[in-house]
């Protein structure tokens, strides 16, 4: 049995301890002796400040609630960690760069160094975090009652009273002492605070070895080992068919926000960050301190509900478990534990918090206020310090009066979700300010209000019990019986637990009004350039904003101000340092615009970059934003990036044209060619019927003594090479007319297979004369189509009679079948002729190309193509079929309409 | 002797006029309709005293057949009228260059054509 005499020597021998390291630290820090502070796993360490109480002592309460809910916690945190360092590295990266003092200062940095911005974000981040404080307190409180306790039967419900009352009063306001001791020692943020930050790896190192001393116990004492454990009954609370449900979702999405926005965690992450690398260790190094943390968690909640009286506080089971079995030692690490995770969280959150509201809230006023106390006489050095001691006390202040007002009933997570789901309103803001350039302080403040307004009535103000905020009618039937407004059911939607209901509305709001009101609202000067210095802070070297703010200032005013805000001797170094640099060989350097800008970060370091602006902006005169240079250089990448797709895109568009204009020009020169050959093959075409008539006519003329048979031979041949002359100026014509698309066509619904036959009956002459046969292996199909017959008959006619004139078989045959296939009218012409030269058969359709140039009865290289284009008019085709062996075939189609009703007999002739 | 024309045209009326032609002048005219067959007949039978061969012939047209005469020494001297439908100067050009005796375009003048046949028997 443990005194509480006992407890209470032990908690001041650690916080003794406690105070020695930090001392250490700093003054090892100071002396540039202490390495090992600024290592990776240092680091790392501090970053478990995550780990609070409420993960201490609440997640084995959350596994006996929910069962594996508790993981999200762990799971959201290393996701963030595994797979979004790079979002880290670049926040990290832009807090050295701008001298980020909190996340209150980098949203409001970025968003033209608004001071109304951080105000807002202190706001929330204050009231966000109370609850959190409280539930430290609560812990470390609660988990002294439950160890002073004579009767292990109270362990059930842990006493209440006054007397918790008081001890919390005095917890917190010995966690404010050692805040105000260690983390008020320097006002400079970016100086950071290595003391603490070796505590706090101290307190993350016992936490966990607390943890897992009381998670071994459980396993290898209490029973036999991982086995046994997880055969309990009470292993039925891993039960998973509620799993991956929307709450657990929505939890591990919080918890991965919150491992970035809640204050503190920004406040190790990348304001104590001492180098971006040190993230890189931390990027697997904390995961598995999480991993770790959350190992014995399932163990350690089964072995409570089996070890346990019945209704014990499984919150409590940590510290409840050793006790059962009297092991004092491990009963008083746990509390150690437990202790660590509870001042280890009080103290950075109190030190950030701190940090906002006196540069964020006490500066601004102060700069407000008639000038006197400040710029006159007073030190702002001694402002700013004060009002961070009384800014943690009143944080700690705050948290106790939750602690009172908060009821008793609360488990532990619930509060701690309340917190997460506050924080996790920076998010849009947050994201958009290093992502998007666009993103202005408008959309940011309508944002973050909106969702801090929804988050603070649907779920902070209902976290209240009783009627001391909301009433419970209120909650019930909402605000005068609207039902519409229901806190845990907005706008009628229910059904959700309150939390994924609350992050829902809060969240969505938040992010359609910071979209929206940056697009509606055009950014200031100043955060348009400082939206380009933090979404480029891997592009843009530091302290670039010179290029942009004229401004001009005396060397003196300028260090007077210094003085107050940086101290004397630190004044007097920044000063000779940039002299220095300036190769100037005095205190002063010439306060150039680049000094001017160099100054204002540096001040932004203790202060906070708007009212570093502020206090500048008091002593220096003529200060032009130049919003041409700025729109000039500030979208410079941008504009480069246009530029540079303008120019990309006009030589592709020259590209091309020159390409279009090559193509032309071939085309061109191919048409020129095509011409001249046509020229000359119409020469050839018409000087060959006009030599035979010429030289027969000569004949004629010349000679006398002709036999009568001669001459009406020779004045036959005469007639015959002028109808083909003829022929030849008609098909001249005709091709010319459908090339210019001016052919007269008569196009009307008719029978196909009307012409078809038309055509074979007109060639059947021809086809006698020279002892060809014409047959038809079927009677051709009916079918409606749409066509022109003479075109068509002429299409025909002209297949046959090349099939006829060019046949040199002896026993010369034409066959021709028809048949529907499929909507298309197919007409087949074949014949078993010489076939035509496969050299020769890609070019049968063009103008002037003989097939069986052999036999010169007549042909002329016009038909085919005329016949080619008519298919095409008619919406047809007319092709070569390449697969005889003997003699050609041409495949007609036409589409077809449909069947009429009778079909029409026909045999071959 | 009588004078032997041997005469390459694929177009059978031509062909018929120019032997109506040539045999009234009481030449003897011997023929074929195709580049081969031409060839065939300049490189295996007896030689004529001239020839008229048509550029666009099948198979094998007139310049090639020209060609392959001058190529050969029995047939290097033998005279040739060149015959073109297409009458263009760069066919002129290509028959003087490889060798051509004359060049008559169609539509031809019969007085012309017996003229150079004339001229090249040496008659």
């Amino acid at each position: 049995m443990l005194s509480p005499n006992l407890i209470f020597l032990t908690s001041l021998a650690y916080v003794a301890l406690l105070f020695m390291v930090a001392f250490l630290g700093d003054r090892q820090a100071r002396s540039g002796k202490a390495s090992w502070i600024q290592s990776p796993v240092v680091y790392t360490l501090s970053i478990s400040v995550y780990c609070t109480s409420w993960t201490f002592y609440g997640a084995v309460g959350s596994a006996v609630r929910n069962g594996l809910e508790f993981a999200t916690i762990y799971l959201g945190p290393t996701l963030v960690f595994i797979g979004w360092w790079f979002l880290l590295r670049k926040l990290v990266r832009i807090g050295h760069m701008h001298r980020i003092t909190s996340i209150a200062d980098l949203i409001s940095s970025r968003y033209g160094k608004s001071t109304s911005l951080a105000v807002l974000v202190t706001l929330i981040a204050v009231i966000g975090t109370t609850p959190y404080i409280a539930l430290q307190l609560k812990a470390v409180t609660t988990s002294i009652q439950v160890i002073v306790a004579s009767d292990p039967g109270n362990l059930a419900n842990p006493p209440s009273s006054d007397p918790a009352n008081e001890m919390a009063f005095w917890i917190a306001a010995g966690m404010a002492l050692f805040t105000i001791i260690f983390g008020t020692r320097t006002i400079d943020a970016n100086e950071r605070h290595h003391g603490v930050v070796a505590a706090i790896a101290l307190e993350a190192l016992v936490k966990l070895f607390a943890l897992i001393a009381v998670g071994l116990f459980v396993v290898f004492a209490l029973a036999d080992g991982p086995a046994d454990i997880f055969s309990r009954d009470a292993a039925r609370i891993l039960q998973t068919e509620d799993m991956f449900d929307a709450r657990w979702i929505a939890l591990t999405f919080l918890s991965g926000i919150a491992i970035i926005c809640l204050p503190r965690q920004f406040q190790v992450t990348v304001v104590e960050n001492t180098g971006e690398d040190q993230l890189r260790m931390a990027s697997w190094l904390f995961p598995l301190y999480l991993l770790l943390m959350s190992l014995f968690v399932l163990p350690i909640a089964i072995g409570g509900l089996t070890v346990l009286p019945e209704g014990s506080n499984p919150d409590m089971f940590v510290l409840t478990l050793p006790m059962s079995v009297d092991q004092d030692f491990l009963v008083l690490l746990a509390f150690l534990g437990g202790f660590s995770s509870a001042t280890s969280m009080v103290i950075v959150a109190s030190i950030a918090l701190s940090t906002m509201i006196s540069n964020h809230i006490v500066m601004p006023i102060a700069l407000r206020t008639p000038w006197t106390s400040i710029e006159r006489s007073g030190d702002v050095r001694r402002l700013l310090l004060i009002s961070r001691r009384i800014s943690i006390g009143f944080i700690l202040l705050l948290g106790y009066l939750y602690f009172r007002l908060s009821g008793k009933s609360d488990a532990l997570a619930a509060i701690g979700l309340i917190a997460f789901a506050g924080v996790a309103q920076f998010l849009p803001s947050l994201l958009g300010g290093i992502y998007w350039k666009r993103a202005t302080a408008s959309g940011a403040k309508l944002g973050l209000l909106a969702g801090f307004l929804l988050w603070g009535y649907t779920l902070f103000l209902p976290s209240f019990e009783g009627d001391l905020l909301l009433s419970a009618s209120t909650i019930e039937h909402g605000p005068w019986g609207l039902e519409l407004f229901r806190p845990q059911a907005l706008f009628g939607l229910t059904g959700q637990d309150p939390l994924v209901h609350a992050l829902f509305w809060s969240l969505a709001t938040n992010t359609v009004l910071f979209i929206g009101g940056s697009l509606l609202f055009e950014p200031k000067p100043l955060e348009r350039l400082q939206g380009t210095l933090f979404v480029d802070v891997f592009r843009t070297p530091a302290g670039d904003e010179h290029r942009f703010i004229q401004r001009s200032a005396s060397a003196e005013d300028l260090f007077i101000l210094a003085q107050r805000i940086l101290g004397s001797n630190e004044a007097q170094r920044v000063f000779r340092e940039f002299a220095e640099g300036q190769g100037l060989e005095g205190d002063f350097p010439q306060p150039t615009d680049a000094f001017i800008a160099h100054l204002e970060r540096r001040l932004a370091g203790s202060i906070g970059a708007a009212s570093a602006r502020a206090m500048i902006s008091r002593i220096v005169s003529g200060e032009t934003i130049s919003l041409d240079e700025l729109m000039r250089i500030a979208d410079e990448t941008a504009q480069l990036m246009e530029y540079s797709q303008e120019v990309e895109k006009k030589s592709l568009e020259l590209e091309a044209t020159a390409r279009e204009l090559r193509r032309a020009n071939q085309r061109l020169t191919l048409l020129d060619a095509q011409k001249d050959d046509f020229l000359s093959q119409v020469s050839h075409e018409v000087r060959t019927p006009m030599t035979s008539i010429r030289s027969f006519s000569e004949i004629l003329l010349e000679t006398r003594d002709l036999s009568s048979p001669q001459s009406q031979r020779f004045l036959s041949i005469i007639h015959e090479e002028s109808l083909r002359l003829t022929r030849l100026l008609d098909e001249i014509l005709d091709m010319n007319l459908m090339d210019r698309g001016e052919a007269s066509w008569n196009l009307h619904e008719l029978d196909a297979a009307v012409p078809l036959i038309r055509a074979i009956e007109s060639c059947r002459g021809l086809a006698q004369s020279t002892g060809s046969a014409i047959l038809l292996d079927e009677p051709l199909p009916s079918a409606l189509v749409d066509a022109d017959p003479d075109r068509l008959q002429q299409v025909v006619i002209n297949i046959l009679t090349n099939a006829i004139k060019h046949n040199t078989s002896p026993k010369p045959e034409v066959r021709v079948s028809g048949k529907l296939i499929n909507d298309q009218y197919e007409i087949e012409i074949s014949d078993n002729g010489p076939g035509i030269p496969s050299h020769l058969r890609p070019f049968i359709f063009e103008k002037f190309q003989r097939g069986a140039a052999q036999s010169s009865t007549g042909g002329i290289g016009l038909g085919l193509a005329i016949s080619k284009e008519i298919m095409k008019r008619l919406g047809g085709t007319l092709a070569l079929i390449d697969d005889r062996r003997i003699g050609t075939c041409f495949r007609i189609t036409l589409p077809a309409k449909r069947v009429p009703p009778q079909q029409q007999e026909r045999e071959a002739g | 002797m009588t004078t032997r024309v041997f005469i390459a045209e694929d177009e059978p009326n031509i062909l018929e006029s120019l032997s109506f032609l040539l045999g009234r002048e009481g030449w003897e005219v011997t023929s074929a309709l195709d580049g081969d067959s031409a060839l065939e007949q300049l490189n295996d039978g007896a030689l004529p005293d001239v020839v008229i061969l048509d550029i666009m012939l099948p198979h094998r047209n007139g310049f090639e057949i020209l060609r392959q005469l001058r190529a050969s020494p029995r047939t290097r001297e033998l005279p040739v009228i060149v015959l073109t439908a297409k009458g263009q100067e760069k066919d002129r050009k290509t028959a003087e260059e490889i060798g051509a005796n004359a060049f008559v375009t169609k539509p031809f003048s019969n007085k012309d054509v017996v003229d150079q046949v004339r001229r090249l028997a040496g008659l």
